[in-house]
């Protein structure tokens, strides 16, 4: 590797890490054998942590930041002036082999700037998972981004490559894509949402591969003007219609060479991780959006307790619920019990009654459990409809602290 | 009080051994002492000089203990952990399961099941870390290159628990096609492409931070991907803890990092925006919206170009025929002989079909011949190559194609030859036999009829006479709709 090499990887790695899409890595079991290399093992391993506290499992580069888009929102949209590099196919592929070898990285995630044309960008980042599948017998996590604009039969060829495809919404509403986003168009992200979730399901039913990770997307929550609510309610169709597996918030982020489009301020990094907590309420704990929206004001999630406490203060007549006898799906709407700590819980109650002291060696969320459950010994009497309730239950109000 | 010698470290063996013996003496949990290697109990009274009688030896061929798979998974993982309470611990859950609590595992609040999920919550962390967090280090030895250049790894790590034979099968499975070292002060591995020698503790080895411009790469990576607008090393330290920072060469990177966000974050806030240097690139960008195929010929350059989307083939097989073509028809896909010739309906199906346009009146070099998949999809039986049918998904891989095909070619009539042929231009299965005939097929004008390929797998008699006979007449039929040659 060569001091060139190392400078563009520098500029394309710094150019790709506004897409937070790249957090999973999990693929089913496989490996690539003695002349192959590498393998996938079920869940993902994140290999290192970045001091902005995200996880570093695949190799997140761009193949190149040079952009015939002017996407307001993005740092190398073709208006802004940061330095620009490209790689080759070969370079990409010398790159996640060296990496990888050294047991750094989980795999590569490999997106890229648009350019000559849609298809010649698509068809470039095919060829790299191709070269690695092929040529290399590269038996890591591959996730590549669908270029929508591309024509349909590049996704049909990716997707044979490819552990999972993403396509970014980036923004909720066609509305601020339209100003945003210039060159963007929502119906055709949908259509190749839809083209690529169909083929991931005829896949798995007739026992081939096609992007079996899934595919997943990412929105850029705090550029424009969307609430919460019609954040969810997208992600909420997103997981009905399309089939995806995730989708990801990403806060948006002041970037150098900022658009004078987008006002330059820090990070609303709490809305973030509510919009998370939210999403995984809606696919794991059997929540609508509404009840979730309910728990907020305005459309906009609580930023000082996380959604499943609003939604428990906001009802309180649902509470409390007895440890030993509520159903499952009433136990998961308990604030401070996790999926998990229900499951234990279900299976345990079957063999003993459960005290508090037993909850608290099945659950770590207890503090916050306690106003709103019964136990064998255990009654939160009038606490659960305390006034003050919210008060007791949050700490002194922390901010997330940055330095 | 009995008192029970392992090995250093996770002695599962050892462990399993002195398990049975204990439980076919029926030993109380309380009256045994573990100790792991030389370690001196700390109540050291030695074997034999305490008053109390010395236990009987443990029998050596006591039966093994039947236990739920759950339960034996369990003690494999926590006998790996440094608690050296651990085997004393697993004894008495042991001791519980024979005594019938066969789903002892199940409850969760019971504290013995909750001290040992702990242990084994810890062993699975620490492997998953050693996972993650170990680094192998490129060591050319020129001196002793075998294949592959002499590419040689090695890597040092520190676990927490005795953990490193564990860790081998990930590392095994993920690098079986390179030569590397494990070391560890609690053991090594070594894995030469062919087997596995699991080694003593080891030392840290010197020269580790030698030139590997992959290393210096990878810290330039980290610090690249890293967004000073997050700052936030409390979520970074949750997962990745400092103890493990001296092993991982990005780290030393860490403090400066931190240090030097805020005032990254502050200058990000304060430029303005710059106006953009560069012009508006108005020409690409309109070239960019002209990236569709313009006519037939370069849409089939496109197809050669591609890979096959099912398996097997050796080429793509084209349509053939005149654009503006009145009939089209179209086949499941090429068989043997055309993926060998590169061309449509040279088979024996092929054959048989230009035999019936011939009688029905169609003149084979008149119609434009193409089909739903474009690649020979086969399964080799030694010599042979068998013919499989395309999938449905497999059919809709390439239906662009095919529409694009015909949108050049537009024909006035398109014939289907065949289920798949007739799934790809309606997009659902049709049942060749019950629904042959004109059929609409959105912007075309269609007609359903089997495939050459069936009637030459009837056997041979009046059943398959009569259904070639019907064939012609479905493309007679075909012939008479587009008033073929008046």
């Amino acid at each position: 590797m060569d001091d060139a090499l190392l400078d563009k990887l520098e500029i394309l790695a710094d150019a790709a890490k506004y897409d937070a899409s790249c957090a999973s890595s999990g693929a089913k079991r496989r490996t690539g054998g003695p002349d192959g290399i590498g393998s996938t093992t079920g869940a993902g391993i994140c290999h290192a942590y970045t001091p902005d506290g995200r996880c570093v499992s695949l190799l997140k580069i761009l193949l190149t930041n040079y952009c015939l888009f002017d996407c307001a929102y993005c740092i190398n949209r073709r208006s802004s002036n940061v330095r620009r590099a490209r790689f080759s196919v070969e370079e990409v592929v010398q790159l996640t082999l060296g990496f990888y070898k050294r047991n750094c990285i989980e795999g590569l995630f490999l997106s890229s700037g648009i350019i000559r044309s849609p298809d010649h960008t698509m068809e470039q980042l095919m060829l790299v998972a191709r070269t690695l599948r092929r040529d290399h017998g590269f038996a890591g996590y591959i996730h590549l981004k669908t270029i929508p604009e591309a024509s349909p039969w590049l996704i049909e060829q990716a997707g044979l490559w490819a552990d999972r495809l993403s396509i970014n919404l980036e923004l909720s509403s066609d509305r601020s894509l339209k100003e945003f986003a210039p060159e963007k168009d929502g119906s055709s992200i949908k259509a190749v949402m839809g083209q690529v979730g169909e083929r991931i399901l005829e896949a798995k039913e007739e026992k081939r591969r096609f992007s079996p990770a899934g595919q997943s997307t990412q929105m850029i929550v705090g550029a424009d003007a969307s609430t919460d609510l019609s954040v969810l309610e997208t992600s909420d169709t997103l997981y009905r219609r399309y089939g995806l597996r995730r989708v990801y918030y990403s806060a948006f982020s002041p970037i150098p060479e900022a658009s004078s489009a987008l006002p330059a301020k820090p990070p609303p990094l709490q809305r973030e991780n509510r919009l998370y907590q939210a999403d995984w309420l809606l696919r794991y704990y059997g929540f609508t959006v509404d009840e979730i929206a309910a728990g907020g004001e305005g459309g906009m999630l609580d930023l000082g307790i996380d959604p499943k406490l609003a939604w428990a203060l906001k009802n309180r007549e649902r509470f409390p619920v007895d440890v030993n006898s509520a159903d499952r799906e009433m136990l998961l709407r308990v604030p401070g019990l996790g999926a998990r700590a229900v499951d234990k819980i279900v299976e345990a109650r079957r063999h003993t009654t459960l005290r508090l002291e037993d909850v608290a060696r099945l659950s770590s969320g207890l503090k916050r459990a306690r106003a709103f459950l019964i136990a064998a010994d255990h009654h939160p009497g009038g606490l659960t409809d305390r006034a003050d309730l919210r008060q007791r239950l949050v700490a002194p109000p922390k901010q997330l602290s940055l330095f | 009080m009995r008192h029970v010698e392992l090995k250093d470290g996770a002695d599962l063996d050892g462990f399993r051994r002195a398990l049975r013996g204990l439980v076919a003496l029926g030993a109380d949990p309380d009256g045994v002492v573990w100790s792991g290697g030389a370690a001196p109990s700390l109540f050291g009274t030695a074997p034999g000089t305490g008053t109390a009688p010395l236990p009987a030896p443990l029998p050596v061929d006591a039966p093994p203990v039947p236990l739920p798979r759950p339960v034996g998974a369990l003690i494999e993982s926590v006998v790996c952990h440094r608690d050296p309470e651990r085997y004393g611990l697993l004894h008495r859950l042991v001791c519980r399961v024979v005594r019938g609590e066969r789903d002892i595992l199940d409850h969760h609040a019971d504290p013995l099941v909750h001290r040992l999920a702990l242990l084994d919550k810890a062993v699975r962390r620490d492997l998953h870390k050693m996972h993650a967090f170990l680094r192998f280090r490129e060591v050319r030895d020129p001196a002793n290159s075998e294949d592959r250049g002499g590419e040689r790894y090695v890597a040092w790590f520190e676990p927490d628990n005795f953990i490193v034979e564990a860790t081998a099968p990930f590392f095994v499975e993920r690098f079986e096609s390179l030569v590397w070292t494990i070391l560890t002060p609690v053991g090594s591995l070594h894995w030469d492409r062919r087997s596995l020698t699991v080694g003593p503790a080891a030392l840290r080895p010197e020269g580790l931070d030698r030139d590997d411009r992959f290393a210096e790469g990878w810290q330039r990576y980290y610090e690249s991907t890293f967004n000073p607008a997050r700052v936030n090393p409390t979520a970074m330290r949750a997962e990745m803890p400092r103890k493990y920072w001296a092993n991982l060469p990005e780290a030393a990177a860490i403090p400066g990092m931190i240090r030097g966000a805020p005032a990254r974050v502050q200058a990000m806030i304060e430029a303005e925006a710059a106006a953009p240097r560069r012009r508006n690139p108005d020409k690409a960008v309109a070239a960019m919206a002209r990236q569709e195929p313009a006519t037939l010929a370069e849409l089939n350059r496109i197809i050669r170009a591609a890979d096959p989307l099912v398996p097997g083939a050796t080429q793509a097989v084209l349509g053939e025929g005149p654009e503006g073509a009145a009939i089209a028809i179209v086949g499941e896909q090429p068989g043997d002989h055309e993926d060998v010739e590169g061309r449509p309906f040279v088979g024996p199906a092929g054959q048989l079909l230009s035999r019936a346009l011939e009688e029905a009146g169609i003149e084979r070099d008149a119609a434009y011949l193409t089909n739903a998949v474009k690649h020979f999809k086969f399964v080799a039986r030694g010599k042979r190559r068998l013919h499989q049918s395309p999938t449905a998904g497999e059919v809709k891989h390439y239906r662009w194609w095919l529409m694009k095909e015909l949108g050049f070619v537009r024909p006035r009539l398109v014939v289907t030859l065949g289920a798949t042929a007739a799934l790809a231009l309606s997009g659902r299965s049709v049942s060749v036999l019950r629904e042959r005939g004109p059929m609409g097929f959105g912007d075309w004008e269609g007609f359903v009829t089997v495939h050459p390929s069936y009637l030459l797998r009837l056997p041979a008699g009046e059943g398959a006479e009569q259904a070639y006979r019907d064939f012609v007449a479905d493309l007679r039929r075909a012939r008479g709709m587009v008033e073929w040659a008046g």
